[in-house]
């Protein structure tokens, strides 16, 4: 399992990261905005993408769009993690196809329900 | 700096009221034929107006630079000038930046700390956990002489190590306390930019203020922009920080999930 974090503040993908080890997934790699997350995942096998909302260059909202616009990516699970909270936007991530949206500040336990959560979806697909 | 709206108000108010009584004297004037005052009225109440609009705008120019002195604004820059002073948005700019670099470090220290000291912790529990099963094994008799001599250097080791290892923790414990000394700094920083943010407001609010009392003379009306248009859905607005007062904004993991689960999530 390859995940892709993606956030422009190093420390909150740090955090991400470490929660993600304790989940026992090892194998992670980082981008800071979608700019550079987008060419990373068209050519790095990725199984799950882990994206902040806000960010310079491209925003994750415009990330997730573009992923669900990629005919090899359109499968690509994405949880958001976001400050981002207004009731508009969630419907907004929801119907760009977002497969989990946690709100920051989150806990480590809203993190691991949510990925499971994820995971249990796809599998039962 | 304060810069006073009421001077301003007055003369305002004195063109409008001389604007009154010379409409009704021009009216007079005009019915009786008498075309010479009539012009002569016109001039007045044009001088009238051309002194308040004077006065405002040099009111105007006088608060604008106050306030450009009073926050040093980089005027250095602008007027090319090789003497400016480092200007006061600029430093809050520069504390800021400190804001964000101390709070860096902070994060990326304890996260050090807890990253180094989680492995020594888990290592010992199961290390713990491994003596306690030999440990089981030796009461219930099960154990060779050999077997005890091994497993009592075992225990020794592990004695020792738990010591060594609780001691780095303990000692990483602390610095982790340590590490949020930024708190008090960041706090001292913030307020003074809060200050200083507050300071700016109050003084462009009487820049506009003075700004309008020059409209009114001069008969100026503007077109404001629809605030409606401002905010679009997916602009992104960061933490929100009064969540509870806000219809539009969900104030927690719950809300989210209630929200999706009545989207088919």
């Amino acid at each position: 399992m390859k995940i892709l974090i993606v956030d422009d503040f190093s420390t909150m993908r740090r955090i991400i990261k470490n929660l993600l080890r304790d989940l026992g997934f090892t194998n992670t790699a980082e981008a800071d905005d979608g700019t550079t997350a987008l060419p990373m995942l068209q050519h790095g096998n990725f199984d799950f993408l882990v994206t902040d909302w806000n960010m310079p260059g491209m925003s994750g909202i415009d990330l997730l769009r573009a992923v669900r616009a990629d005919e090899r990516l359109k499968t690509l699970p994405v949880l958001m993690v976001t400050a981002e909270a207004k009731r508009d936007q969630i419907i907004e991530a929801a119907q760009a196809g977002v497969n989990g949206y946690v709100v920051k500040p989150f806990t480590a336990q809203a993190l691991k329900e949510k990925i499971e959560k994820v995971f249990e979806r796809i599998e039962a697909k | 700096m304060v810069l006073s709206g009421n001077a301003g108000q007055t003369t305002a108010e004195e063109f409008e009221q001389s604007l009154k009584t010379n409409a009704q004297k021009l009216v007079e004037h005009l019915e009786e034929g008498d075309y010479k005052e009539a012009v002569m009225v016109i001039h007045a109440i044009n001088q009238a107006r051309d002194r308040g609009l004077y006065y405002e705008v040099g009111k105007l120019t006088r608060a604008l630079h106050n306030s450009i002195i009073s926050f040093q604004l980089d005027t250095a820059r602008s007027f090319g000038s090789e003497h400016g002073e480092h200007s006061k948005i600029a430093d809050a700019s520069d504390r800021l930046d400190y804001v964000v670099r101390l709070t860096d470090k902070a994060a990326n220290r304890t996260m050090d700390l807890v990253e180094s000291s989680a492995p020594v912790v888990s290592q010992l529990g199961k290390e713990a956990a491994a003596l306690r099963e030999e440990w089981k094994r030796l009461q219930r008799r099960e154990m060779t002489a050999e077997e005890f001599r091994n497993l009592s250097r075992s225990i020794m080791d592990f004695l020792e190590r738990s010591e060594k290892h609780s001691a780095e923790v303990s000692s990483n414990l602390n610095d982790i306390l340590m590490a949020q000394d930024y708190q008090d700094l960041t706090g001292q920083v913030i307020k003074r930019v809060i200050t200083l943010v507050h300071d700016v407001e109050e003084s462009l609010l009487n820049l506009v203020r003075m700004a309008g009392q020059v409209d009114r003379i001069a008969g100026i009306q503007h077109e404001l922009p629809d605030p409606e248009e401002r905010k679009s859905a997916s602009q992104a607005e960061g933490p929100q920080i009064h969540a509870d007062k806000r219809d539009d904004v969900v104030s927690g993991q719950d809300e989210v999930d209630d929200l999706l689960s009545s989207l088919g999530f």
